[in-house]
């Protein structure tokens, strides 16, 4: 145990140092790097529940989008009425000062946050009763459903989109202030994750990956815990989302806040590329499908899809238990793991659940 | 909406209208759920690139009218390559998820859909197509116009889901796929080579997505993205209706293809799709609600 706090202590070192030096080093990557850290928050709140609660949603990216438009509305409508804003399809500009937009910008990460775990909280009890692959099915088609009614909800623009507020002053200033607010976000949610996992919570949360009808009769409150999960999840998404938002400076239901098949499905390959149900994988698989992603961006223009769909099926077909899995079922003692090799053995992350 | 809702109190006539062009919509949708109750039921297969397959037939169609053909020649054609289409997926990928959860199936599926939506996207760009098919309208009453290529949908979907079932009813294949069906492990005894009728079936899948997408081409319009509201369309229909439940499949397939018309009208164009998916997650919890009775029962 102390081991393990020790080398996570390391990386965690390393993540910063790359965090800060990363972007001085290669000052024309702010951007892409920012969208790194994302990547790695979106796949570390997936794995809460995919990975360590068993319940695999194609959905949770509905959170990242209803985070944006939430932050969206409260940061627009504390100065100017929101339905005339969208309707004017950036006529209107609002000059902020400082200080409005700022406050604003805080207001409107928070808000986020809470309108996805409110969310989460609502449709929770509902949707987590689903089981195996109908919660898969069944969160799928609600990012889809909650996209297509942003989209034809004509008080935030409808398909239009919202031109966000614009940050006041350098925009090389914003981009900065961006990158340090979602690699913040990133690590300090891969913190508390890490604390809930090492809780009773996460024990409960893992029971219920194990067998939910034994953990609920052992009387683990299992309705109670998915939901919590999925409402933890869907706060840091929330926040993530309205960070994200606020970056690309225009919002708009389908390719950007609701890309249910893109950083939706994205979010489940990185968990599974790493490993899901492991403390650091999911953070591992984002840093690489980050790479392997703008490596193929850049080279491969025009089949860059193509490629990251083929790589997905490599990845979910041959390489199941992804790269933390493997290397936990090879050195068990490396992560304090006992193998009881004469009975069942501990079942692989990757197929538990079922 | 209040607006339509009073208009259809007004014109019955436009009530009867979109229910029977939703029964028209209903029936190409009844044929595309019942490829995936077959994947599903036979190999426990959820494909999510159902809807994609589709597209795929629809997008063959609309290279034959490309080359000057007219759509329908391309009905056979289109069986044929998405047959042997969904051979090559099944020994590339879908053997190889056949046995593991039911999550990688859906997850590698969902994957290969992005990859033909992407590939078709490249090929043929992200404009919306049509397979102009020129079969002019005939009018019932004063009021109702349908259109020919509709009719001989509805037509050519009941020839093709005849066909299907009478295969499976007859041919040996036919039977080695309900008894993989009921009991893998059985028919592998009994000497039935089971990864050889799951290629058969997940091609026969493939085919069936083929001849939908040559309908959908020809009713409709493709764009590469439209896929995944296919899919989700066909796993309405199947978990409201079960598997193995043919009847009940084809009568969902025409409830769905009424709901979405009407709500289409109803709500207002905008919210067609959504008026599907929430009724994807409406069927899913009343499943679930079923399901909370029987364990009721069972305590």
């Amino acid at each position: 145990m102390k081991q393990s706090t020790a080398l996570d202590l390391r990386v965690y070192a390393g993540l910063i140092a790359f965090g800060i030096l990363g972007p001085i080093l290669f000052p024309d990557y702010v951007q892409t790097i920012a969208v790194m850290w994302l990547m790695v928050l979106m796949a570390v709140t997936w794995d809460i529940t995919g990975g360590q609660m068993g319940y695999n949603s194609l959905g949770n990216v509905c959170f990242f989008g209803i985070g944006m438009y939430a932050s969206a509305i409260v940061q627009i409508s504390q100065f100017t009425d929101v339905a005339a804003y969208t309707a004017a399809f950036g006529a209107i500009r609002v000059e902020f000062t400082d200080a409005q937009y700022f406050t604003g910008l805080f207001l409107g990460l928070i808000a986020g946050g809470i309108a996805a775990a409110v969310f989460a909280l609502l449709i929770g009890p509902a949707m987590l009763g689903l089981r195996g692959p109908y919660f898969a099915i069944g969160t799928l088609g609600l990012a889809v459903a909650v996209g297509e009614l942003v989209a034809g909800w004509g008080y935030v623009g409808g398909g239009g989109g919202i031109s966000m507020p614009v940050y006041p002053g350098d925009a090389g200033a914003g981009a900065w202030m961006f990158y340090v607010l979602l690699a913040v976000l990133a690590l300090g949610t891969h913190l508390v994750v890490r604390w809930l996992y090492s809780t009773q919570f996460g024990l409960a949360i893992n029971a219920i990956r194990d067998d939910e009808d034994k953990a609920d009769a052992m009387g683990i409150h299992a309705n109670r815990y998915k939901t919590m999960a999925w409402a933890f999840a869907a706060f840091f998404m929330g926040i993530g989302g309205a960070i994200f938002g606020n970056m690309s400076g225009f919002i708009e239901p389908l390719e950007v806040a609701f890309p249910t098949a893109t950083f939706g499905i994205f979010m489940v390959a990185m968990a599974l590329l790493g490993g899901k149900g492991t403390l650091w994988g999911p953070v591992l698989g984002a840093i690489l499908f980050h790479i392997v992603k703008e490596v193929t961006w850049t080279y491969l223009l025009g089949w860059q899809w193509v490629a990251l769909g083929a790589i997905i099926i490599i990845n979910i077909v041959y390489f199941q238990q992804g790269i933390l899995g493997w290397a936990q079922d090879r050195w068990p003692a490396a992560f304090g793991l006992t193998v009881d090799r004469g009975g069942a053995a501990r079942p692989a992350a990757g197929e538990a659940a079922e | 909406m209040i607006d339509n809702l009073y208009l259809l109190t007004q014109a019955p006539i436009l009530g009867v209208d979109l229910i029977i062009q939703g029964l028209f919509i209903g029936a190409v949708f009844a044929l595309i759920a019942y490829g995936l109750a077959l994947v599903w039921g036979v190999m426990n297969v959820k494909n999510l690139a159902q809807g994609d397959m589709v597209i795929l037939g629809g997008y063959i169609t609309y290279q034959a009218t490309l080359w000057g053909y007219h759509p329908i020649v391309a009905l056979p054609a289109a069986i044929v390559l998405m047959f042997m289409l969904g051979w090559i997926i099944y020994v590339l990928i879908i053997r190889r998820v056949v046995d593991r959860d039911m999550f990688t199936s859906l997850l590698a599926t969902f994957g290969l859909s992005l990859l033909i939506q992407q590939v078709l996207n490249l090929i043929y760009g992200p404009e919306v197509k049509v397979a102009e098919s020129g079969f002019g309208d005939f009018e019932v009453g004063s009021f109702i116009i349908i259109q020919n290529v509709r009719l001989y949908s509805l037509l050519l979907a009941a020839a093709l889901a005849l066909a299907i079932v009478i295969f499976m009813k007859k041919s040996r294949m036919g039977q080695a796929i309900r008894a993989t069906a009921q009991d893998a492990r059985a028919a592998r005894v009994l000497g039935i080579d089971t990864d050889q009728v799951y290629a058969f079936t997940y091609a026969l899948n493939a085919s069936i997505c083929g001849a939908a997408g040559v309908l959908v081409a020809m009713i409709w319009v493709i764009q590469p993205y439209y896929g995944i509201v296919y899919s989700i369309r066909a796993f309405i229909i199947v978990t409201a209706a079960g598997l193995g439940n043919l009847p009940g499949v084809i009568l969902t397939g025409f409830g769905l293809g009424v709901w979405e018309n009407v709500a289409g009208f109803v709500f207002g164009a905008e919210f067609a799709v959504a008026a599907v998916v929430i009724m994807l997650v409406a069927v899913l919890m009343y499943r679930l609600v079923q399901l909370y009775r029987v364990r009721q029962v069972v305590r």
